[in-house]
């Protein structure tokens, strides 16, 4: 009881209080720098590659993402997508990697402003990746399976309908 | 701003699993005209990282590019993914939001 009615009191208060306004800026501090705070980590694992995104040319984008490294065409390398597209918004594409070791996978679409639709890395997953894409016109699709330190590819021809009519 | 939904669905088929992501996202790709405004284009509005962790541990991470379509679904596969393993999945778009996911295999 003595404690609770010491004169000390409204002296502990204002510490009290003072350490949780501190906290609580602390806290918003953190909610709000998060993000930023995040950047560098991600950084350091990884982080996106905007050169290869930006590149406007296949061979380049490849360049950009993989380095020079040459290119093998693979039949282990299964691209999964349709021959024709009724809705260029929303082609799915499918890649499997049947070889040991995958290290990434990336998507191209040859005629698209920008080739490079995807990149995934893997550091546990198998080598699969899937996605639906938006295709700007008929094209080739790459992909391109990075698998102990080679390149390995397989590309596909899509057809892009407009309104849905093949032909 | 409004809240972005991020599902994930798995299935599990001998051995290996299916990791579907599902995330409500406008994809813009930022070379289409505002409909308000011809002379303007909406600006680009993408993910770019989305990352599959499991039970904690990364296993995969990908950069996703303005021509993935608008809510985008991506799928990896995991072998020897146990009953019960937690699988997050967490993103980032090129105008600082982000968001995450969970689920546990089944």
């Amino acid at each position: 009881m003595k404690t609770f009615n010491t004169p000390e009191d409204p002296v502990t208060h204002l510490p009290r209080r003072l350490f949780l306004k501190q906290t609580l800026a602390t806290a918003v501090l953190v909610g709000a720098g998060g993000t930023t705070l995040f950047r560098p980590g991600w950084a350091l694992a990884a982080e996106w590659p905007k050169a290869a995104f930006e590149a406007t040319k296949l061979d380049e984008a490849i360049a950009a993402l993989f380095g020079k490294v040459p290119l093998a065409s693979s039949t282990a390398v299964k691209l999964k997508a349709p021959t024709q597209a009724e809705n260029s918004a929303q082609v799915q594409i499918q890649v499997q990697a049947d070889l040991p070791n995958v290290e990434a996978i990336a998507v191209f679409i040859e005629k698209n402003p920008r080739p490079l639709v995807a990149h995934a890395s893997f550091t546990g997953a198998e080598g699969y990746f899937s996605a639906r894409m938006k295709m700007a016109q008929t094209s080739d699709v790459h992909a391109v399976v990075k698998a102990g330190g080679k390149l390995y590819t397989a590309k596909q021809n899509v057809k892009v309908t407009v309104g849905g009519c093949g032909g | 701003m409004a809240d972005i939904e991020t599902k994930i669905r798995t299935k599990t088929q001998g051995g290996v699993t299916d990791v579907m992501v599902l995330v409500s996202h406008p994809m813009e790709t930022g070379q289409r005209p505002d409909p308000k405004d011809k002379t303007k284009k909406i600006p680009a509005h993408h993910i770019q990282k989305l990352n599959f962790s499991v039970n904690g541990k990364e296993v995969a991470s990908t950069d996703l590019g303005a021509a993935v379509s608008k809510d985008p679904l991506v799928g990896i596969k995991l072998k020897g993914a146990k009953s019960g393993d937690k699988i997050k999945v967490t993103w980032s778009d090129n105008l600082g939001q982000s968001g995450s996911g969970e689920a546990t295999v089944g």
